[in-house]
């Protein structure tokens, strides 16, 4: 088994990873990533990637996907674990830029001591200070 | 640390929401959460989820966010100074003019906080769109690759692959050096007390004439 953990979920595929590269049905590749392979690319919603043309064979064997392909090729950061049972595909750093230039503060829940879920978007219509402190 | 200015100013539509970056967990913020007291949300942040999204490196740094949930100061040092690296390492007595410097620094930014709740987009504090997407730290794709490393080290010492997750975490490190969240953390992690011990203090003196607290940028609220 396999753990990959990307944007808010931790899933688990039979596949096993042959150094970086990691072969997944297409199934198990839209579950880790939102996107479908299609004829016109990597598509998710109406956003697609083409395949660069004559490397089609780094992405797709065999009805398989190549998900370290896919990050390379995204600009997605793609990290395993040395025992590469375990991996992280994290969003591209363009993304991240553009979300925070659009000065939408980004939403999450965390807990509290108690356990209790608080989101950001809760306190809309007060002025947040959101601060970050640690024990360390 | 925000208690007392969430009370003054909670009545006017403001609030504080305290994050702690706690790999360790709850209970390591427990202490210091009970002995304040708060009466505003302080969360655990387990896996610096608001440190990866508001692109934050430090603690502590804040982000004023308005009532329709825009960003008006991006990420920066909330308060703080260098001052802290004067400290008498057998006394941890601070010299008069950085404590000084400490406490004016504290003082500007809690009035400029004031000022904003009291004045909203009116106040000379709130950063137009363009002054706040251009103080609005970068990622780039070394910081990517480093939230992803960070993630998947907790992920690995949860699991009880402790060491392995150590390493990973001392990569995650060695992507962002910038991130004391992350050395912090990671020293933390490996021995409880190690992130304020020896090594930090050298780690420290290491940067030089480079500021641990990047400065506020002018129009500055420490200035």
């Amino acid at each position: 088994m396999t753990t990959i953990i990307s944007a808010g979920t931790t899933n688990e595929v039979s596949e096993r990873a042959d150094g970086a590269d990691l072969w997944l049905t297409p199934a198990h590749f839209a579950a880790v990533t939102g996107f479908t392979l299609k004829p016109e690319g990597f598509c998710r919603g109406a956003v697609c990637v083409p395949v660069p043309r004559g490397r089609e064979r780094q992405f797709r064997h065999e009805d398989k996907i190549n998900i370290a392909a896919f990050a390379n090729l995204t600009e997605r950061p793609w990290v395993g674990s040395e025992s590469l049972d375990t991996w992280v595909l994290e969003e591209p750093a363009q993304a991240r830029n553009e979300t925070l230039q659009s000065l939408d503060a980004p939403d999450f829940e965390l807990p509290d001591l108690t356990g209790r879920k608080h989101r950001l978007s809760d306190h809309r219509g007060k002025k947040v200070l959101l601060a970050s402190w640690a024990s360390w | 640390m925000w208690q007392a200015l969430y009370e003054e100013l909670r009545a006017k539509g403001f609030v504080v929401i305290a994050v702690a970056l706690e790999s360790r967990g709850a209970e390591a913020a427990r202490p210091s959460i009970e002995n304040a007291k708060p009466t505003y949300p302080c969360l655990i942040d387990v896996d610096h989820v608001v440190a990866r999204l508001y692109n934050m490196v430090n603690v502590p740094q804040a982000v004023w966010i308005d009532e329709r949930g825009r960003i008006v100061r991006p990420t920066e040092t909330a308060g703080v100074t260098d001052g802290f690296r004067k400290m008498d390492p057998t006394t941890y007595a601070i010299p008069k003019p950085e404590l000084d410097e400490m406490m004016a620094a504290r003082g500007h930014y809690l009035d400029a906080i004031r000022d904003w709740v009291t004045h909203g987009a009116a106040s000379k504090y709130v950063l137009d769109a363009k002054d706040a997407r251009r103080r609005t730290p970068r990622f780039t794709a070394p910081v990517a690759r480093a939230h992803a490393t960070f993630r998947l080290g907790r992920h690995l010492i949860v699991q009880g692959r402790r060491e392995e997750g150590l390493r990973a975490l001392a990569k995650a490190v060695d992507l962002n050096p910038d991130a004391w969240t992350l050395w912090r953390q990671m020293a933390d992690l490996d021995v409880v007390g190690k992130a304020g011990g020896p090594e930090f203090w050298a780690r420290v003196a290491a940067l030089g004439e480079k500021r641990y607290y990047a400065p506020v940028v002018e129009p500055a609220v420490s200035g």
